[in-house]
């Protein structure tokens, strides 16, 4: 597995050096907007990896608190640490895109706002992560991400139900797109859902190496330091393999 | 309407973003080595 990393992450780096080409050089300009609605290839990949990321996390929420297995409570953390990183390039390349086709920044309408609050359900789930010190804190994290994710459904289907100023999905909302802007909107996905995975790999390591560390302290407190390393020390995998258990 | 100057943007906002994280990530992870390697010296 040590060795798959490098061989991914110089993959995922040729995959986003290709999109990046495909995105400014071969997509067609599109007529009204021009050049700028190359925007759209880093836009909505974002957003599509953030749903995606949102959906891993309630997935092992649930999974969490039916088994209350650390692994997939460290699983969910860091789908939804990735994801707000996601969301945020979304809540960022949207305004930049927004200002020249229309004029202003920002506007409070449905996608929009609902976007912002799936951002900050996120945020306060990952505070809530962060500066709880409670043994309940991944059981709450878990119930509010339950909640947090109705509110996907809510973004996405925002434009077919509410009149916005946001544009109709390119998925099923009844619009068109060329082919070649489908190719090259596809080739940016993949590109960043290699770019997702290896973020979430290195989080997740990091993770577990940080839970590892938490019992290892835990334990030298209680024994006193006379004892030596503790096992969780010695063997990297024993603190969550054990709680695991 | 200079349109490629907010393409731009948006496209360097994005690798700002990425970067800023794996950088948190790299930060962390340096952190938590140093805390490993002084427990086991302990």
């Amino acid at each position: 597995m040590k060795r798959l990393f490098p061989i991914l992450a110089v993959l995922t780096a040729l995959m986003l050096g290709y999109a990046v080409y495909q995105a400014l050089v071969v997509a067609p300009t599109e007529r009204t907007m021009g050049d700028v609605q190359r925007i759209f290839y880093y836009h909505v990949p974002s957003a599509w990896t953030a749903f995606l990321l949102f959906f891993v996390n309630l997935v092992a929420s649930v999974a969490y608190l039916v088994k209350r297995n650390p692994k997939v409570d460290a699983l969910a953390m860091v789908s939804a640490e990735v994801g707000v990183v996601f969301c945020t390039v979304v809540l960022v390349t949207g305004p930049i895109w927004a200002r020249p086709v229309w004029g202003i920044w920002w506007t409070w309408d449905v996608r929009l706002t609902s976007t912002l609050v799936l951002w900050l359900i996120y945020v306060s789930y990952l505070l809530l992560r962060r500066f709880s010190d409670s043994a309940q804190a991944p059981a709450l994290a878990a119930a509010l991400a339950i909640f947090g994710a109705l509110d996907i459904p809510l973004v996405y289907f925002s434009i077919w139900f509410f009149r916005t100023q946001h544009p109709q999905p390119v998925i099923g909302g009844g619009g068109s797109i060329d082919p070649r802007m489908w190719r090259v909107l596809l080739i940016n996905w993949m590109a960043f859902l290699c770019f997702a995975l290896l973020m979430c790999w290195s989080r997740y390591r990091l993770e577990t190496m940080r839970r590892e560390v938490e019992e290892a302290q835990a334990l030298e407190s209680l024994l006193g330091d006379d004892r030596g390393p503790s096992a969780e020390i010695r063997n990297p995998k024993v603190a969550l393999n054990r709680s695991g258990q | 309407m200079n349109s490629i100057k907010f393409l731009y943007s948006a496209y360097a906002a994005t690798w700002t973003i990425h970067l800023l994280y794996i950088g948190s990530l790299v930060r962390r992870y340096r952190r938590l080595k140093q805390e490993l390697s002084e427990l086991k010296q302990k």
